[in-house]
């Protein structure tokens, strides 16, 4: 019969439409501004500068090694090196970035920065209502708006933070180490070095060996 | 004296229309259709000439997308490029980034681990169900069925795109696969979503299947409609689901068996008249193929690392040479062509892309229709501008 498909297929539309009352499974939306959905776990948006600690400023991880710019397909971070220097987390001096500006209204979410760098510094944040009136100034964001505290990325990637924090730790520990290592190599060097003038000091001067003759000339 | 020639005038003049005896008739008219046209799919013109509704000329213009992909793939490092890729088809980022993965892993000598392997065949096929979906729902909007159709495809697909985000972080730049590798691994509990949404999509295409495939009003539109012939399609180098519906047996899974292919069991449908239905129906049992090798590889995938540790994220530099790779995207072959010089940029960066290709047949599959089935069987190619244009 002809139109006999055409009135299964209104068929298969009632039934979505009147599913769509009881069942969850026909409909899915969900109305947006007033409701939100979970955000999955691994969501990223724009990228964050981590730091340790209370103090933004101090406690900044990123050195400013740049490779982060450098990787960055749409060439949207832009970074200027300090000339001196202060001490990062390990206690060691390092350069900071002066400027650390990305203009996220060019931003392409890609993550690329956050795996290219070394130094755990520059993670995915999930915000997404980022919204301005403000064209130029309000998508570029500098320095102290990237900043956001490790206690943050700790609540909002508990998995990803722990693993970032266990490579900061190990790295630490092996500073740390390194240092003391150092420290008692030193000590060591300094004892030994007084030991030796001290014997120095208590023993005649031997004279110095007389100069062995020159060989003979090969023939 | 210059040697180039001038270009002649584009004649805009559209010549009335003669009977028998050579006097005017009426006249053809010539329309723009596009670029801004809603059912062009993106930002693409057809300039067509009509004879009352019947199309005699039929010019596809684009380049409204171009955004200089290639020369900025050649300035910017390997690794870089990858996001850019997801760009090119933006509903199938998956697959295009397996495309990009594979041809650099040929050209650096990179081996992809077991399970790496097993999860860019479950992306793939996912991609190429839910970009088969969305399309079906697109070309029966072009129908004229607007809304209901589509608005189930993308509901469907919805499911599939959680998937991708609860593992990649994004729901269509995914920008997932990496150099010897995919950049995270997949718990337990993500497979076993994924074996629930796969089971019950062979219930949903059941329910499309009974919505659409018998259909008189689809039956009406698209039988007979925007023929491609065999030898045509092969000469014009037609690929994917466009060149099968014409009756060639040809899919990159079997022919080149790249990947893990050659491990699952699964049959590539092949049309029989080249029509606007062979079309559709090869997509419909292509996505029935795609679900028995989802339940395969879902059953199958080994525990084990994703990543070769060979490769390297800062300072990938291959050795010179230059290499094609090619994957069977959900519209057909998408080949990357790539020569390096040993530095951290590849020397010449090309895309193949298989929406190009496709569309550059539109003109003898429309000749002689009407308007209205023009915009159908533009529908049933199957382009995304971002492709064509790059």
């Amino acid at each position: 019969m002809l139109g006999e498909q055409i009135i299964k297929g209104m068929a298969v539309t009632a039934r979505n439409f009147f599913g769509s009352y009881v069942s969850k499974e026909r409909l899915t939306t969900v109305q947006y501004p007033e409701e939100h959905l979970a955000q999955k776990e691994n969501t990223r948006q724009f990228p964050f500068l981590v730091y340790d600690g209370d103090d933004w400023e101090k406690g900044l991880r990123c050195v400013a090694c740049q490779i982060c710019e450098k990787e960055c397909p749409p060439k949207c971070i832009y970074i200027v090196k300090s000339k001196d220097k202060k001490p990062d987390y390990k206690g060691q001096p390092q350069i900071y970035p002066l400027t650390f500006d990305i203009d996220i209204s060019v931003c392409m979410s890609c993550q690329i920065c956050v795996e290219v760098c070394p130094f755990e510094s520059i993670k995915m944040d999930t915000k997404f209502e980022l919204s301005t009136d403000d064209r130029f100034g309000g998508l570029l964001l500098t320095k102290d708006k990237l900043a956001k505290s490790n206690t943050y990325y700790q609540k909002m990637h508990p998995q990803d933070a722990a693993e970032s924090d266990a490579v900061i730790a190990g790295e630490k520990a092996k500073a740390e180490a390194k240092a003391k290592a150092a420290a008692e190599a030193k000590l060591k060097a300094d004892a030994e070095a007084k030991a030796k003038a001290a014997a120095a000091a208590a023993t005649v001067p031997i004279a110095a060996p007389a100069p062995t003759p020159p060989p003979p000339p090969a023939k | 004296m210059s040697a180039i020639a001038a270009i002649p005038p584009k004649s805009y003049e559209v010549k009335p229309k003669l009977d028998e005896s050579g006097t005017p008739i009426g006249e053809l008219l010539e329309i723009s259709m596009g670029p801004h046209h809603p059912s062009t799919h993106g930002v693409f013109r057809m300039d067509v000439v009509l004879d009352g509704e019947t199309v005699v000329k039929l010019k596809p213009v684009f380049g409204y997308l171009h955004r200089n992909h290639e020369k900025i793939g050649e300035n910017i490092s390997y690794l870089a490029s990858m996001p850019y890729t997801d760009r090119l088809d933006y509903f199938c980022s998956m697959t295009n980034n397996w495309a990009y993965a594979l041809t650099v892993e040929k050209l650096a000598g990179l081996a992809v681990p077991e399970r790496a392997e097993y999860i860019r065949v479950i992306m793939a096929e996912l991609t190429r169900l839910q970009n088969h979906t969305c399309l079906i729902g697109f070309f029966v909007q072009d129908m004229g069925a607007l809304g209901t159709p589509m608005m189930y495809a993308f509901r469907e697909r919805e499911k599939i795109l959680d998937l991708f985000e609860s593992v990649s972080g994004a729901r269509m730049m995914c920008n997932y696969m990496r150099f010897g590798g995919v950049r995270v691994d997949v718990n337990d509990e993500w497979i076993a979503q994924t074996k629930t949404v796969v089971s019950n999509y062979s219930k949903f295409l059941d329910e499309f299947g009974t919505f659409l495939t018998e259909n008189e009003i689809v039956l009406a539109r698209s039988q007979f409609v925007g023929v491609l012939p065999k030898e045509l399609a092969i000469n014009a180098s037609i690929t994917g689901p466009m060149l099968r519906a014409a009756g060639v047996n040809y899919d990159l899974r079997k022919v080149d068996k790249y990947g893990i292919y050659s491990r699952f069991n699964f049959q590539v449908p092949v049309g029989e008249h080249g029509d606007i239905y062979d079309r559709y129906m090869v997509r419909v049992l292509e996505m029935r193929e795609s679900i028995k090798i989802l339940e395969q590889a879902l059953r199958d995938i080994p525990a084990g690392p994703v990543m070769d540790p060979k490769s390297k994220l800062r300072g990938f530099r291959p050795k010179p040479g230059e290499v094609y790779g090619r994957v069977e995207g959900p519209k057909g072959e998408l080949g990357f062509y790539l020569i390096s010089d040993g530095s951290p940029n590849p020397y010449r960066y090309r895309v193949r892309p298989p929406s190009f290709v496709n569309l550059t047949i539109l003109e003898d599959m429309c000749l002689g229709h009407r308007i209205s089935d023009a915009v159908v069987i533009l529908g049933s190619v199957d382009i995304v501008l971002g492709e064509v244009d790059r």
